[in-house]
Parts: structure tokens; sequence; C-alpha cells
């Protein structure tokens, strides 16, 4: 009796302290975030005025703003995400409707997938040898031609899943009807698939917009104000990476302030995602 | 009516079917892109990197030399930087994703799923520099203070304990950022570990609860079992994010270049020496050396997210 008392007493001991461990990870990965998001907060809505919005990046003591870096953070992922959307829609369309269990098709699959995960700076590095040696020099395009690279290949997968999720029937209709195949999944296919690859396009945003490591060897940096997208451009990141490694308090606090607008930027896009996403039935 | 006429003799082609092999070049193109993209990353670093591989041979691997002045490079520092603090931080995060996944998906309340699911994705969420930022400012300064000082005070001097622990105590190091690596993997790791534990069929769970198992045996001889290669996907997912990633760990890892002899000493890895020295590259052999240590970046992770693919498929979470 006694003994079975104790391995019961055992095995119990033993599932409390495991629901107290995994208990306990799941609180200390709410502290960071919390800390996180905290110390954004703290450091950055002080510096937060009219300035940042209104004025470029200052000369060491003077007045100034991240206006340079804000527009050319948006132009650069615009362009991105324009590029990012028709390739990674086109591709995924090729992957759910043309390819399906083709041996190419799983190569390209295969690739998409370790491409989700590869290092950005690797990415840039490509881009650097292909779009910056090339022309001598450093540019917006090659900036957002590294972040579209980033960013397809999560259009891609979304746009591939949402796809297949579809019926057979609905896929057959648009034929059946007598519409040539490209109207049928641009009609029908791609109506019905919107929200998921609407979804795919704001998590590829999320992805891109804090991107640094592939920005400092594409797009640069630059001091000014510049829509020029043949030349350097300023970037929020590239700023925030500068500014931070400053000796000077102000410069501090912009990059502060970036940090604060780049986080709500991506924060924004993925809470707007999960907003729409419904919670997944356990089977 | 005459196009009735004609449709009832004849099956007419579509009107615009003309634009349907377009439409499929076109995908097929977007397809290849992808493919030409990874393969384009791979070649030119090879070609770019080959000078360096030429000029020093197998010194680039076993060299700790890397001198802009003198135009001498070696790897060993970067290259044991890279897999050091990726090792770490996957040591340090693999038990807390677990327990993170184990509590979303056994113990959580109900109602509170949701929102601590959603904030663990967040914590993925936040931009690689906001990390960097962080570590630099906020976590190396608590760390200096209350765990180097007083872990580095207690080596008995003259022992092993003492060298492995040597270093500056200013908060930055390997250890530093593997502590953030950590971190930052924590909620891709737990998130594609509770997609995994939400494919165990319900009955298969409740049918060992049945038989009066506790939650932790459960999870230990039923649920893992059940998703255990995909569950080693999802884990050597986390190590080659680790491996690649760059901004968080170029703010605290010290950025130095030579062999690392503790665990607190300052160091560099693959991507935050090119983060850091490759738009100032000093000489053509310079850019080449850089480039070469992104070619051993991409061998690296590319082996280890390929195994990742194939263990684990398509059911982690974008």
């Amino acid at each position: 009796m006694a003994l079975a008392f104790n391995r019961r007493g055992r095995r119990s001991v033993a599932n409390g302290a495991f629901i107290l461990a995994c208990t306990l990870a799941t609180a200390l990965a709410l502290v960071f975030l919390v800390a996180i998001l905290a110390s954004l907060l703290v450091n950055g809505v002080g510096g937060i005025n009219l300035d940042v919005f209104t004025m470029s990046t200052p000369a060491t003591g003077s007045r100034g703003g991240l206006l340079n870096g804000i527009v050319g953070s948006l132009a650069m992922c615009a362009i991105a995400m324009v590029l990012a959307i028709v390739i990674g829609i086109l591709a995924g369309t090729w992957l759910a409707e043309f390819a399906r269990d083709s041996t190419y098709g799983k190569v390209v699959r295969f690739t998409n997938d370790v491409l989700l995960s590869a290092p950005s700076i690797l990415v840039g590095l490509f881009i650097y040898w292909l779009l910056v040696r090339p022309f001598h020099g450093f540019s917006g395009i090659a900036g957002a031609v590294a972040l579209a690279l980033l960013a397809a290949p999560v259009v891609t997968r979304t746009t591939e899943d949402v796809l297949k999720l579809q019926s057979r029937q609905l896929r057959e209709s648009g034929v059946a009807l007598g519409a040539p195949v490209w109207t049928a999944i641009r009609a029908i296919m791609w109506r019905a698939a919107a929200g998921g690859i609407i979804t795919g396009g704001l998590l590829a945003f999320a992805r891109i917009s804090g991107e640094t490591a592939p920005l400092l060897f594409t797009a640069l940096n630059n001091q000014l104000f510049s829509l020029d997208m043949t030349k350097p451009i300023a970037n929020l990141p590239s700023i925030i990476f500068n500014y931070a490694l400053s000796a000077y308090d102000d410069s501090r606090r912009l990059a502060w302030v970036g940090a604060l607008l780049i986080t709500i930027a991506v924060l924004g896009a993925n809470v707007i995602v999960r907003a729409f996403a419904r919670e997944r039935k356990r089977p | 009516m005459a196009e009735l006429m004609v449709g009832a003799t004849k099956r007419a082609r579509p009107a615009g079917a003309g634009f349907d092999p377009v439409f499929r070049i076109l995908c097929f193109a977007a397809a290849t892109t992808l493919l030409t993209a990874i393969a384009g990353v791979l070649i030119s670093l090879l070609i770019g990197g080959e000078p360096a591989f030429a000029k020093f041979g197998l010194r680039f691997f076993t060299s700790t030399v890397w001198n802009p002045v003198t135009d001498e490079y070696g790897g060993a520092g970067p290259i044991v930087g890279t897999l050091i603090t990726a090792a770490l931080a996957l040591l340090l995060a693999l038990p807390l994703a677990f327990g993170v996944a184990v509590f979303l998906t056994e113990f959580c309340p109900r109602p509170l799923r949701r929102p601590i699911g959603v904030a663990v994705e967040l914590l993925a969420g936040v931009p690689s520099i906001v990390y960097g930022m962080w570590g630099l400012f906020v976590l190396a300064p608590l760390f200096a203070k209350y765990v180097e000082i007083p872990i580095m005070g207690l080596a008995p001097p003259g022992s092993i304990w003492e060298t492995i622990l040597s270093g500056v105590p200013n908060g930055s190091g390997l250890i530093a950022a593997s502590i953030i690596l950590a971190i930052m993997i924590l909620p891709y790791i737990a998130a594609t570990l509770r997609e995994l534990f939400l494919t165990v069929p319900a009955r298969v769970r409740e049918s060992a609860y049945g038989v009066g198992c506790t939650s932790l045996e459960v999870v230990w001889s039923v649920t893992l079992p059940y998703v255990r290669k995909s569950a080693i996907g999802a884990v050597m997912l986390g190590l080659g994010r680790a491996l690649g990633e760059t901004m968080a760990v170029t703010f605290v890892i010290g950025n130095s270049h030579g062999f690392p002899t503790g665990i607190f000493d300052s160091g560099s890895t693959i991507a935050s020496t090119i983060a850091n020295e490759f738009a100032e590259a000093t000489s053509d052999m310079h850019t080449s050396a850089l480039l070469a240590l992104g070619f051993v970046l991409f061998l690296i992770t590319f082996a280890v997210l390929a195994m990742a693919r194939a263990l684990l498929g398509r059911k982690d979470p974008v």
C-alpha cells in the first residue's frame, strides 16, 4: 500500500514539476516580449515629434528626423512587394495548378522552402554581385530586388497552400463553362483564394520591412532625402544600425524612434494577419 | 445565332484561349526565377570567393589571422563563432520552446490560448535589428553586472574554468550573442512544435489519459514519439535560422576576429563579419575572403535547412 502510494506520489510530483516548468517557460517567453516592447516604448516614444516625420537625418548636433529613411524604406518596400507579389502569385499558381507532383515542381517547392529561411545576408551578397558591382554603384533598385527575393518565397508558399485548399469542383467549374484556363484561374481560383493571398502578402511585408542585413551593401544609405532609385537611398534599418552604435545621444534617440516605427509596422501587419486567420481545430 | 450554329457542329475554342500557353509560361518562369535565385546565390558566392580559396587554400579554414592590412585572411574565428553561437542558442532555446509548445497545447486555459499563441508569434515577428539594439542597450549591461562578473569571480584561479570563463565582462561576447539568438529562435521552434503537437489525433492522447497517464507521460510517451521525425526537423529549422542570423548578433558579439578563448570572450560570426566589413572592404582580396566566408555559410545553412525540410515537410507555419 505504502509502495503504491509512493509510486503514485512520485508520478504526480514529476507531473506537477513538468506543468510548472512548461508554465514558467511560457512566462519567460512573454517576459522577453514585454521587455523588448517596453524598452522600445520607453526609449522611443519620448523621441517622437513632428521633426521625425518632416526632416531628414541630421548632421551631428543639429535638428533632424527620419523622413529620408521612412520614405526610402517605403519606396523600396513598395517596389519589392510589387515584384514579390507578381512572382509569388504566378509561381504559387504554377506549383498548385500546373506542376502538382512533377519532379521539377518538387524541386521548385523544396527550393522555395529553403529560400524561405535562408540567411538574408547571403541574398544581399548575391544582389551585390548581380546589380551593384556590374553597375558600379549602390542603388535603391538593388535594395528593392534583394527585399523582393526575400518576400517572394512567402507569397509563393501561401498562394500555393491556399490554392490547393480549393475544391476540385471549383477548379473544374470555370473550364466547364467554356472559359480559357487562365480566365478560370484568374476569375475563380484567385478570387476564391484572395484572403489567403493577401495574408501571404502581409506576412511577406512583415518579413522585409525590418530587414537590415541585405540593405547594407545594396541600397547602402544616404544622409539626404532622395527618391532616385538608381542611387544609394536612405532606409530606416541602415539608419538604426549606424545611429545605435553612435556615441551621440541624439543619434541614439533617433535610432530608438526608428526601431519603434519599424516594430509598429511589422507587428501591425502580423496582428492584422492573426485577426483574420482563425484558430485551427484539433483533428 | 451563327455562333450557336458553329458551336453545335464543332466544339469552339473559348475566346481568349490563345493566352493560355503564355500564362502557363509566365507561371513557369516565375517558379524558375526562385530556383535561379538560389542557384545565383551559390554561384555568385563561389565565383566571388574563388580568389580567396585559391590563395589561402586549406589555411582559410584553419588560420585565425584576419588582417586586412597585410591582406591575410583566415576564417577559422568566424566559422567557429558561427557554430558555437548557433549550438549554444539551440541548447538554450530548445527546452523553453518545448515548454511553450506543451503549455499551449496541454495546459493553457482555453480563453488564454489564442492571446498567448499570438504573443509568441509576435515575438517571432520582432525585426532582428530591434533584438540587436535591445541586446546591446538592455540585456548586455544587466548580463555583465549580474551574470558575468559574479560567475567569473567564482572561477578558481589557474583552473580550466578560468580559461573557459575568461573575457572582458562588458556584456558583449559569444554567450550574449547566443542568448539573443535563443530568444529569437525560441518562437519559431515553439510555433512549429505547437503545429506538430496539434496533428496528434485527440483519441490517441485521450486513450493514454484514459489508462491513467499523467500529462508528462502523455507528452513524453505519446505526443513526442508521434511527431518525432518532424520535431527534429523543426529544431533544425531553428538551427538554420540561428546560423544565418546577422543583425542581432552583430550588435552584441563584440566583433573581434581571433579565435574565441572562452564563452564570455568577444568573437564574430560569418554573418556579422560580412555585415561589418563588406561595404568598406579595403581590397579585392578582402571582398573575396568575405564572399568565401559567405559560401561556407551557404553550405552550412543549406545542409541544415535541406535536412530540416526533408524531416519536417511543410508542417511549419509560414
